[in-house]
């Protein structure tokens, strides 16, 4: 029998559903993809090679069809970006705008010596730079590799020592974590510095360039690149080893032109704000290719979260496509809803979430609060595009992933035999026929990994999930120990390895702990050496450790000093046990147990 | 009260800033991007730790950590 509050709820939810039904109506009516049926129905990459006039073994390159395409479209003077930084300070760029700077990037690193699929780091907040310089190096064929600025030197030195990284562009609050490593690392020829201070001497290897006061290069040659030539490198992290330098290529467009397309629904007169940072791939999946090679005004704001802030931004620049994270939406509700009385924000138009499971109340709340559903999309690094999701127009089952993309064959497996379930409802790993365009290459010199991720002719993401009757994908979990914090996947093997680099640790294991905003957080057990006493204070030193050495996010936001780590008889130590401890799970089978 | 925005201050630098760049007592923390929400948490066990204190987490919102100020006030409302 209900409760007298959750007919409240039905009663709300029954008054609700005139215009949840509008709105799919409206949506499917104007929505790019229209009928999501007909799509699938003999569904051909070639759809989007056509609109983009693509023809196989042509030549294709991402920086050309995001500017110079664009501009000989006719949209040269529509503005492409709107940036706003820290303290307020607001830049616009047209098509041509971008199209020039891209090209005067593209020469620099020309110029200083930089050849086709050399690896260029891009190591920045998100400013104009970050966004054009990528574009400038897919433009002279090189490799643009985007890390996150919040990154600690370890981590920083990892993954370059990885792609042996010729040149970093980096910003002169960001260069001391380069200067501290430099040393290391004799591949490593240019430091550019794109906001140095003219006052003080470049250090070694460092060079000064501002985009503004570099000649502008109107005419450029363009590098060749074809389907496979190698395009963006990005790091993600696994369970065990060192993260992985996930290669892409050049072809990846065609999947992510039209997913941007189809999914995000990216119209002509869009504002489009993707709030993601290019140091992760949705960022430069969707903040930048998907963005500029549909020709859409997109804007970026360059500041720390605030509820406040966020929406203050969307009125100001009137948002009306939003493409944002759980982490931030499950912040957002955490603000509450009388703050957004104070704005206005009927620009919006269609919200979609990425990086993270969006769980079914933050659905419901967006619905309630800005009259549309955020609507969730899954994909990874590897994969480059969206994979799973849901559509502008479809039947949105609150909690769900949605169907498969047209062309993306998904399914669920059983995790012994990696063949497909028969029946609905079964829990088992998703997988993914290979073959989409923006389907990661290989992991950069580590092909055996690469080949583990392949089983029974399917590409396994590493993820679990079921299907229902209907065909929707509903997320479970990860298949291993990653942690997913506020969407972005940290390795405890990371982890556990800089614990160790601690004077006072001795052993220490990582895993995941539940969090509202951010789904997971990092959670570490230690134990300490003789002569170290657990204490507030080291356990804060310990935590400022691990994130100026590897970032903030790896940074356990809890340490539990313990006596004993639980391990096997072979001493290898069991997070299974911890981590069923801290979500409130079964322990499982203790029988290989050391002391059980 | 200056000691305390002094030490505050102080911290700030040692912790969450790599070059020169000048922190004031106004300056934004969060929207300013000089200390990120992940590292906030750091930033809050600084706080208990050193003022023997307990802020609760729905007290500790980016607004109320984004500049030395304002944490000073907040902390000073749990100072017994």
């Amino acid at each position: 029998m209900a409760d007298k509050g959750s007919k409240i709820e039905i009663k709300a939810f029954l008054l609700h559903l005139p215009l949840l039904f509008y709105n799919i109506l409206i949506q499917s009516t104007m929505s790019h993809i229209g009928s999501y049926d007909s799509r699938v129905k003999d569904f051909d990459w070639s759809v989007s090679e056509k609109e983009l006039d693509y023809k196989q073994g042509d030549i294709i390159n991402i920086g050309w069809y995001c500017t110079d395409r664009i501009c000989q479209m006719g949209k040269a003077d529509k503005t492409a970006l709107i940036w706003e930084g820290m303290s307020g300070e607001e830049k616009r760029y047209t098509y041509n705008d971008i199209r020039v700077a891209s090209n005067t990037i593209g020469q620099f690193l020309r110029d200083i010596g930089i050849k086709p699929e050399d690896r260029v780091c891009l190591f920045m907040d998100k400013i104009p730079e970050l966004y054009l310089g990528f574009l400038g190096i897919l433009k002279i064929g090189a490799i643009a590799q985007p890390l996150f600025s919040a990154f600690g030197d370890e981590s920083l030195f990892i993954r370059l020592e990885n792609a042996q990284t010729r040149a970093i562009i980096t910003q002169k609050k960001h260069a001391p974590k380069v200067r501290k490593i430099i040393d290391k690392m004799p591949f490593v020829e240019f430091i550019i510095i794109v906001d140095h201070d003219s006052c003080k001497p470049l250090g070694e290897k460092e060079l000064s360039f501002e985009l503004e006061k570099s000649p502008k290069i109107d005419k450029f040659e363009i590098y060749p690149t074809k389907a496979e030539s190698p395009s963006v490198l990005h790091y993600t992290s696994g369970t065990t080893g060192q993260p992985k330098g996930v290669k892409h290529v050049h072809y990846s467009l065609i999947s992510q032109y039209l997913t941007a397309k189809w999914v995000l629904d990216l119209q002509d007169d869009d504002i489009y704000w993707c709030t993601a940072d290019p140091g992760w791939v949705t960022g430069t999946s969707y903040g930048i290719i998907g963005a500029f090679s549909n020709g859409v005004t997109q804007c970026v704001l360059d500041a720390g979260f605030s509820a406040e802030a966020w929406y203050r931004f969307i009125e100001k620049h009137r948002v009306s496509m939003w493409y944002s994270a759980p982490t931030a939406i499950r912040s957002l509700m955490k603000a509450g809803d009388e703050i957004i009385k104070k704005f206005e924000l009927s620009c919006l138009r269609h919200l979609a979430s990425v990086g993270e499971p969006l769980n079914s109340e933050a659905v419901i709340w967006s619905e309630k609060v800005f009259g549309k559903a955020f609507l969730d999309t899954y994909w990874q690094t590897e994969t480059g595009s969206i994979m799973i999701t849901n559509f502008p127009g479809m039947k949105i089952k609150p909690g769900s992933m949605g169907k498969p993309f047209p062309g993306i064959i998904a399914t669920v497996v059983d995790p012994e035999k990696y063949e497909p379930f028969t029946e609905t409802g079964k829990i088992g790993l998703i997988a993914i026929k290979p073959g989409w365009p923006a389907m990661m290459r290989t992991y950069w010199n580590n092909e055996e990994t690469y080949q583990k991720k392949l089983k029974n002719g399917w590409y396994l993401p590493g993820d679990r999930s079921s299907i229902d009757s209907e065909g929707y994908f509903w997320f479970v979990g990860r298949d291993d120990d990653v942690i997913n914090t506020g969407g972005h996947l940290v390795s405890p093997f990371e982890v556990e390895s800089a614990l160790l680099e601690h004077p006072s640790i001795a052993e220490s294991a990582v895993v995941s702990k539940p969090d509202f905003v951010n789904m997971e957080v990092v959670k570490a057990f230690v134990t300490l050496k003789p002569g170290f006493n657990a204490d507030k204070d080291l356990e804060l030193d310990i935590m400022n450790f691990v994130r100026k050495k590897l970032s903030s996010l790896a940074m356990p936001q809890e340490i539990e000093f313990a006596d004993s780590l639980p391990k096997t008889r072979s001493g290898k130590i069991m997070r299974r046990i911890l981590k069923a401890k801290e979500w409130g799970e079964e322990i499982g089978d203790t029988s290989t147990l050391e002391n059980d | 009260m200056e000691d305390m925005k002094e030490i505050i201050k102080n911290y700030v630098i040692k912790e969450y800033v790599e070059d020169d760049t000048v922190i004031g007592f106004d300056t934004p923390l969060i929207s300013g991007g000089i200390v990120d929400s992940f590292s906030m948490v750091s930033l809050k066990r600084f706080l208990e730790n050193k003022y023997n204190i307990s802020i609760p987490d729905d007290k500790a919102t980016p607004e109320a950590f984004d500049s030395v100020n304002k944490i000073v006030k907040l902390v000073n409302e749990f100072i017994k």
